[in-house]
């Protein structure tokens, strides 16, 4: 199963780790640099980059520590870092089963890490993902942390080099194919704005947890529509959630789906009903979306 | 007291790692809660990426940023590569810098 699907997928895969991790190695660098310059011990980012590494909080604290607060640079890189619960809980699948893997996995994992875990499709592929993107990302944190100790100011500003916008660009880009599902869109661009609008106010890192508010918008509809229909079938009986709901409406879902795709998408009726059964349908095909085109698909 | 801060932060950070990935053994989730936890991360990364490309701090992030952000994301959203989306936003931002752009 492994060797299978190894070359052109994997060709890609470290393709695109390659990007990152160039850029990892610049920032690196910089963090490196900047941690020297602030006056601190050689040892400092070389053991913040191995034990911590979260670039973010790495920043965030060798500030503070520079200016004598060590308890506010534990204190404000936890919150910061606290964001790693859920994406735990999200690629829990993807780091293994086995304890060793889980417990060497579970340090592995950064934004970027968990990005790319969950923008591959197949989840049989997710735990080589993981690895893979993984091991490359902190290999190539710790070289450009060395390298900006070694080089010191030498190694440039990142920030001259566009690198600031490259890391939200590249997450931008590993969520896109799930945004073409209309709920995780909307969800992630609620959640999105409330961290934007919350950044002046709170403390780093509550902002991005606050983002976790876009899933309300999940639950007024789905409150509405009684239950999913497709997936939690198989445990009925187990499970603690009343079935007694779906009788009720049974017909509700398929008949309007249907009617309102006739009713409105004339000129193609065909694409729409098919996109808004399968998540995973190719978006490709449906380029056109801007906020407009989404009447036409099912609302939950 | 720094190598006390330094390792106090790498075994919070790990923990919360750990316990994100070992909780979901332990947990058993109804299928909705499992359909939502994909979309928490994308809420969660979109936030990320929103706040990283806007804001500096707790102020806007001028201008060469976000546009350099704008431009993968258009990239992005047209299915172009990776690596050219990554390239795209990093290149704008820089030559707007370069043209005294903040």
């Amino acid at each position: 199963m492994r060797t299978v699907q190894r070359t052109p997928a994997d060709r890609a895969l470290r393709r695109d780790a390659g990007t990152i991790a160039a850029a990892m190695v610049a920032v690196g660098a910089s963090f490196g640099a900047i941690t020297i310059a602030y006056g601190l011990p050689t040892w400092v980012p070389f053991l913040m980059s191995t034990v911590v590494f979260a670039g973010g909080s790495q920043f965030l604290a060798i500030g503070l520590l520079a200016a004598g607060n060590p308890l506010a640079a534990v204190a404000a890189g936890l919150l910061l870092n606290a964001r790693h619960l859920p994406f735990g809980l999200a690629v829990a699948d993807a780091v293994g089963t086995r304890p060793v893997q889980r417990i060497l996995g579970s340090h592995l994992l950064t934004d970027e890490v968990a990005a790319f875990t969950l923008a591959e499709p197949d989840p049989a592929r997710r735990h080589r993902v993981y690895w893979i993107i993984g091991t490359t990302l902190f290999t190539s944190w710790n070289i450009g942390t060395a390298l900006g100790v070694l080089l010191g100011g030498a190694t440039g500003d990142p920030d001259a080099l566009g690198l600031d916008a490259a890391f939200p660009a590249a997450l931008l880009a590993l969520i896109m194919p799930a945004l073409a599902d209309r709920t995780t869109r909307t969800v992630a661009l609620t959640g999105a704005a409330v961290a934007v609008l919350a950044t002046p106010i709170l403390p780093a890192g509550l902002p991005v947890i606050c983002a976790l508010l876009g899933l309300l918008t999940v639950v007024r509809p789905r409150r509405r529509a009684a239950l999913p229909p497709p997936a939690s079938a198989a445990p009925a009986s187990a499970g603690p959630a009343p079935a007694a709901p779906a009788p009720a409406e049974p017909s509700r879902a398929e008949p309007s789906r249907a009617g309102r795709a006739v009713g409105e998408g004339s000129p193609a009726p065909g694409d729409k009903s098919h996109l808004s059964g399968a998540v995973g349908a190719d978006p490709g095909a449906r380029s056109g979306t801007g906020t407009g085109a989404e009447g036409g698909e099912g609302r939950c | 007291m720094l190598i006390a801060a330094i390792i106090a932060l790498g075994v919070g950070t790990y923990s919360m790692r750990l316990g994100g990935v070992l909780l979901r053994g332990r947990l058993k989730l109804s299928g909705t809660l499992q359909r939502l936890l994909p979309m928490a991360a994308a809420a969660l990364l979109a936030a990320l990426a929103g706040t990283a490309a806007l804001m500096a701090g707790t102020e806007f992030a001028g201008v060469a940023r976000p546009a350099g952000v704008l431009v993968g994301g258009i990239l992005a959203w047209r299915r172009a590569p990776f690596v050219v989306v990554v390239l795209a936003a990093a290149a704008t931002a820089a030559l707007l810098r370069l043209a005294g752009v903040p």
